[in-house]
């Protein structure tokens, strides 16, 4: 019988392997073609120890069973890392049973790595309790733990905590999402009860953005809820919205709207924007410079006497519901660097009909906002003419 | 004809139609013949210069009229056009 030496020295022969160097050029995508998969297929407590940066983490007891997940396809360069060079040999070879046709071991493994002086990441350390909390997410390949270190990391400012932020505040908050501001100046009221479902009777008198952090902090104790019992204004909105990565817009005004969107393209900050009246609703997201803006799509607000007034508006109190939650799912993916945003497409909803349509947006060249350079952009607080309560 | 969308906030012109039918070879004489069959429609959509207003958008299919032709974009019997205004409501 074959002592282990001789297999690993055939296996060595049957597996190519990569140099440190060779790996850490390629991964950065030196040369034309799609840069390789980099594989970390040691154990947890190796891996928490630090890990390179572009590395997807599979453990060696789940390569097989998870690979195909993670690389559909079999013709896609791989290559696996370990401590030192053997596991990923003897994993390399496993793969290429598979089918997989262009997998590689990265000579002497992580511990070559940091001999040469590269940099490598540390993975968030997730508590066990977080572990239990998130296992759903972990277990998806687009999310895992560094997707949902990615979360708790994150920052998400929900503008408005009534209809729409209700939904998109919950949903981020069970998500892990680590720090979650609130601005909102209005009190809970019972008519609010209908939709916004972060408040309760218990609530009633009380400020939203308090009633929003004991929801929040209820749900899930690692968010950090930070209230902003205010109204934005040109004086305070980039102080505000400069401390976080995101911004979901779930205001009731057109000022604010308007407002958010000249200071977050002035600051660079993506925007979730999302609206509703009645049983309509509108639904995209604006990454700045990238993609249309707000003003690409609507140019100035509507006179007073345009907009649709008070006494008209009321809404189903469902709508918000799921406009709101599909803001949560644009925040997430924004987060978590996966899928495809709307930025660009505008979902109208017509909840009478439950129907959905696709508009495109398109950036206007001459907009008069992001067409200019952030420090041109000048902040107009429009005057309040009505709060379509939503 | 070409379907007209027509949006929560300008179903009180419409008797509370969802959808309405219009004759026209253009988004202009769409909105002309909209007017028509539905008095006081057309100032919530176009200003005094008969321009489209800058709070509302109007879309042949996917597309945004103002990066087509306009109000002299043209229309086909198949196609659908939807009136999009602004919306503030959280």
């Amino acid at each position: 019988m074959a002592s282990f030496n001789e297999i690993l020295s055939q296996v060595k022969r049957q597996v190519r392997e990569v140099s440190v160097e060779d790996t850490r050029a390629r991964v950065h995508g030196a040369g034309g073609e799609p840069p390789p998969v980099l594989v970390d297929i040691r154990e947890r407590d190796e891996y928490e120890q630090g890990f390179i940066g572009k590395a997807e983490w599979i453990p060696r007891g789940f390569l097989e069973l998870k690979i195909e997940d993670l690389v559909p396809d079999r013709n896609r360069e791989v290559i696996l890392y370990c401590a030192g060079g053997t596991r990923s040999a003897l994993a390399a070879r496993s793969l290429q049973e598979l089918g997989y046709e262009r997998v590689s071991s990265m000579a002497g493994g992580f511990r070559a790595w940091k001999q040469a002086g590269h940099a490598f990441d540390r993975p968030r350390n997730l508590s066990a309790e977080q572990v239990k909390r998130y296992s759903r997410h972990i277990m998806l390949p687009e999310v895992g733990e560094v997707g949902q270190g990615k979360l708790l990391d994150a920052k998400v400012l929900c503008l408005g905590a009534g209809g729409l932020g209700s939904p998109s505040s919950l949903y981020l908050a069970a998500a892990g999402v680590g720090t979650i501001g609130m601005v909102d100046d209005d009190l809970v009221d019972e008519s609010n009860l209908q939709r916004q479902i972060l408040h309760n009777m218990e609530r009633l008198g009380l400020p939203k953005v308090e009633s929003a952090r004991k929801t929040l902090q209820a749900l899930n104790p690692d968010v950090k809820v930070i209230a902003h019992q205010t109204r934005l204004t040109s004086e305070n909105v980039l102080d505000i919205i400069g401390g976080y990565d995101l911004i979901v817009d779930g205001a009731d005004n057109f000022p604010t709207r308007y407002l958010l969107n000249d200071a977050a393209l002035k600051l660079g900050k993506p925007v979730v924007h999302a609206s509703i009246f009645r049983f309509e609703g509108q639904l995209t997201t604006f990454l700045p410079h990238e993609g249309p803006c707000y003003r690409c799509l609507y140019p100035d607000p509507p006179p007073p006497g345009m907009a649709p007034s008070c006494q008209e508006a009321g809404v189903l109190g469902v709508l918000p519901g799921i406009v709101g939650t599909l803001q949560a799912n644009e925040a997430l993916k924004i987060i978590l660097g996966v899928g495809q945003t709307l930025s660009g497409r505008l979902l109208v909803f017509d909840a009478l009909g439950t129907k959905w349509r696709t508009l495109k947006l398109r950036k206007d060249p001459e907009c008069r906002v992001c067409s200019k350079k952030p420090e041109e952009i000048e902040l107009i607080d429009y005057e309040a003419f009505c709060s379509i309560a939503g | 004809m070409p379907n007209v969308r027509i949006p929560t906030p300008l179903r009180k012109y419409t008797q509370g139609r969802e959808e309405v039918t219009i004759d026209g070879e253009t988004v202009g004489s769409v909105l002309d013949g909209l007017e028509q069959s539905y008095p006081g429609i057309k100032e919530r959509i176009c200003d005094e210069a008969g321009k489209v207003r800058r709070f509302v958008n109007v879309f042949v299919g996917e597309d945004d009229i103002r990066f087509l032709d306009n109000l002299a974009t043209a229309v086909k019997a198949s196609d659908e056009i939807s009136i999009v205004p602004a919306i503030a409501g959280g």
